[in-house]
């Protein structure tokens, strides 16, 4: 069967190119070349624009171990990632079983719409926007005084409950549209056929929905888990002092510190360290699904 | 095992009455029918029965008990579905023990059972495999047997056989028959195909725009269909239309057409006979008495169609055109254009109350 595939593939392969070119093309330019250009800034004791002198070295990789802050940044960043996650599976599947399996028709695309929205406004904005709801004497606090008998103070502003909220928001549409599109795939009859047999709805879900909509649950998991980890914006803009992680670390030697070389050296770790947890992972997740 | 009682069943969705003042005796161990062409009600009578829609009015009762209103899983019946519906992330035996398994069935019982079942629908040694390795007919006796293996008190197929081919429908026809009578089940199954249904069932109900045509063994239905539409849904017929006469119907032109069976009417009435091809002689007339009380009709041959063990002639008179199936015996072909004589006897035809 794999074999069979191969040479379907290969003989394929010369009429596909003119297909095939465009993209690869684009993503060598656009990918390889500035990433190519990073590895070698990782490996350079000074950023030589200015022209200054400048040598080889493997210092900038060394700062990453001879310093513990760095590790305690990115197993800050990695718990992050998987509580974002994990909060993104909690709201985003329900909503994704919701569209599949309950919604026909209209309504179902004016909740999708919803769904997608926050896709379509800036970064940015949306954050802010968030700032502005979470703040001491924001909207949530002007809200709940206003509906609450007693007086309470609201401030999640510059907290790290902040910056999971922020993430959430951003990144929980992934995770709806993964899951929407393998629950969508089960056939209704698959549901029919469980209960006819004598199962709860319960031992449905557990049983036959959620196996088959493993996959869609692991796509949404990596789209969102990896830019995460490395996130710099929520952090920084909703967590104020509390939000320093290994992605605003990086961030401030591109920006602030300007020292390339180590942000580049960081950079090469988390990629490496996010491809070690997916190598891991995927076998285990694989079976699961 | 049990009985189903369905008792004036209705059922609407929106302005559309898909179930309407239905009801049927499904016998203990009985192997049914429910005939119909699409949109006729049969699958949603079936769901009914199932558990996976509620009536809006009337009473479903199983071995008994009224169930109208007991959701799908507390039911105790067991479903195959027209696509077999099998589980793509277990494995064969896994799809055979999910019923036994979700019951809470100790392992050691579940592994017998589910071993007994698969053995009975002749796929003993392909428990480990995974549904998308089966062929279409070991798809569909996996279905079976996983819906048989938790001793379900009804059977409910819904088309089947729909989706195999010709030769393996007519193996599993067979098989479904008499894996049916070996465990005894009161068995439920929806198709359009009347040959199925013939060949099949102990008895038949015919449905039509959701409403109970006529029930009855398929013997009594192709004999003595009560309506025109179960005179032709079920098999092939020609039908006669004229008023009734008391014994038979008199046509426009005069003719007399003699019925020794169905509705008794009265005089002047309008009516129809049917008559099934296969009981019609067709003739070049000459030498031949008109003594007996057949009906006898004059035709010329329009078209002859042969199919092998038999022909079908198509004949036409006044205006009708009239079928012939005649097997072939060897003896004189008609050619087309030919003067005919049609001969068949009162008994082979049925008075139907116009509706």
């Amino acid at each position: 069967m794999a074999a069979q595939g191969a040479t379907a593939t290969r003989s394929g392969l010369r009429s596909a190119l003119p297909l095939l070119a465009p993209a690869y093309l684009w993503l060598t330019v656009a990918i390889f070349l500035p990433l190519s250009a990073m590895v070698f800034f990782s490996f350079m004791t000074e950023l030589s624009l200015s022209g200054k002198p400048w040598a080889f070295t493997l210092g900038n990789y060394a700062a990453f171990f001879s310093q513990s802050l760095y590790l305690t940044l990115l197993l800050a960043s990695l718990r992050l990632g998987l509580e974002v996650t994990l909060w993104c599976i909690v709201i985003g599947y329900p909503a994704a079983y919701v569209l599949a399996k309950v919604l026909k028709g209209r309504s179902r695309e004016a909740i999708f719409l919803l769904v997608i929205l926050p896709f379509w406004s800036n970064g940015l904005v949306r954050i802010f926007s968030w700032a502005m709801v979470l703040r001491e004497g924001g909207i949530l606090d002007t809200a709940l005084n206003a509906v609450l008998p007693f007086k309470i103070n609201i401030d999640l502003m510059y907290s790290y409950p902040a910056v999971i909220i922020g993430l959430v928001h951003s990144y929980v549409p992934y995770m709806v549209l993964t899951c929407y599109l393998t629950l969508q795939a089960i056939d209704d009859s698959l549901i029919e056929a469980g209960r006819s047999l004598g199962a709860t709805r319960l031992q449905v879900l557990k049983r036959i929905i959620i196996p088959l909509s493993m996959p869609g649950l692991v796509a949404g998991a990596a789209l969102i888990f990896v830019p995460v980890v490395g996130s710099f914006m929520e952090p920084r803009i909703l967590g104020g002092r509390t939000g320093t992680f290994y992605g605003t670390v990086i961030e401030d030697q591109f920006v602030a510190v300007f020292n390339w070389p180590l942000g580049a050296a960081l950079s090469f770790i988390l990629l490496a360290v996010v491809l070690v947890i997916l190598a891991v992972a995927s076998p285990v997740l694989r079976r699961a699904a | 095992m049990a009985g189903v009682q369905v008792s004036n069943v209705s059922r609407s969705f929106g302005a559309h009455k898909a179930l309407d003042d239905v009801s049927i005796d499904f016998a203990d161990g009985g192997f049914y029918a429910l005939l119909g062409p699409s949109g006729s009600g049969k699958t949603t009578l079936l769901r009914q029965i199932a558990g996976f829609d509620f009536p809006d009015s009337g009473r479903i009762a199983i071995g008994g008990e009224s169930v109208e209103r007991v959701p799908v899983e507390k039911r105790r019946i067991g479903m195959v579905f027209q696509n077999y519906a099998l589980f793509p992330n277990m494995s064969v035996a896994d799809n055979v023990a999910f019923g036994l398994s979700v019951r809470g069935e100790p392992k050691a019982t579940t592994a017998t059972e589910v071993q007994r079942a698969l053995d009975l629908v002749q796929l003993s040694k392909l428990g480990g495999r995974r549904p998308h390795q089966l062929s279409g007919g070991q798809r569909q006796r996996v279905a079976l047997a996983r819906a048989i293996v938790t001793k379900p008190r009804v059977l409910l197929l819904d088309e089947p056989l729909g989706a195999l081919d010709k030769a393996l429908r007519v193996d599993m026809q067979i098989e479904l028959k008499r894996i049916q009578r070996e465990i005894g089940i009161t068995t439920i199954f929806v198709t359009h195909d009347q040959e199925e249904a013939l060949t099949m069932s102990d008895r038949i109900g015919i449905l039509r725009d959701g409403r109970l045509v006529q029930e009855g063994p398929p013997e009594e239905i192709y004999d003595r269909p009560q309506s025109e539409f179960a005179a032709t849904f079920l098999g092939d017929a020609n039908i006669f239309r004229g008023d009734a006469t008391g014994d038979g119907i008199r046509l426009s032109d005069g003719t007399a057409i003699a019925a020794g069976a169905g509705a008794k009417l009265t005089a002047g009435a309008r009516a129809s006979c049917a008559v099934r091809p296969e009981r019609i002689q067709i003739s070049t007339g000459a030498g031949r008495s008109d003594a007996g009380g057949a009906n006898v009709l004059n035709g010329q041959v329009s078209k002859r169609i042969f199919a092998g063990s038999n022909s079908t002639y198509f004949v036409d008179r006044d205006g009708q055109t009239l079928k012939v199936i005649i097997q072939n015996t060897g003896a004189e072909r008609l050619a087309e254009g030919q003067d005919v004589v049609l001969r068949w006897s009162p008994e082979s035809t049925v008075l139907i109350a116009a509706v």
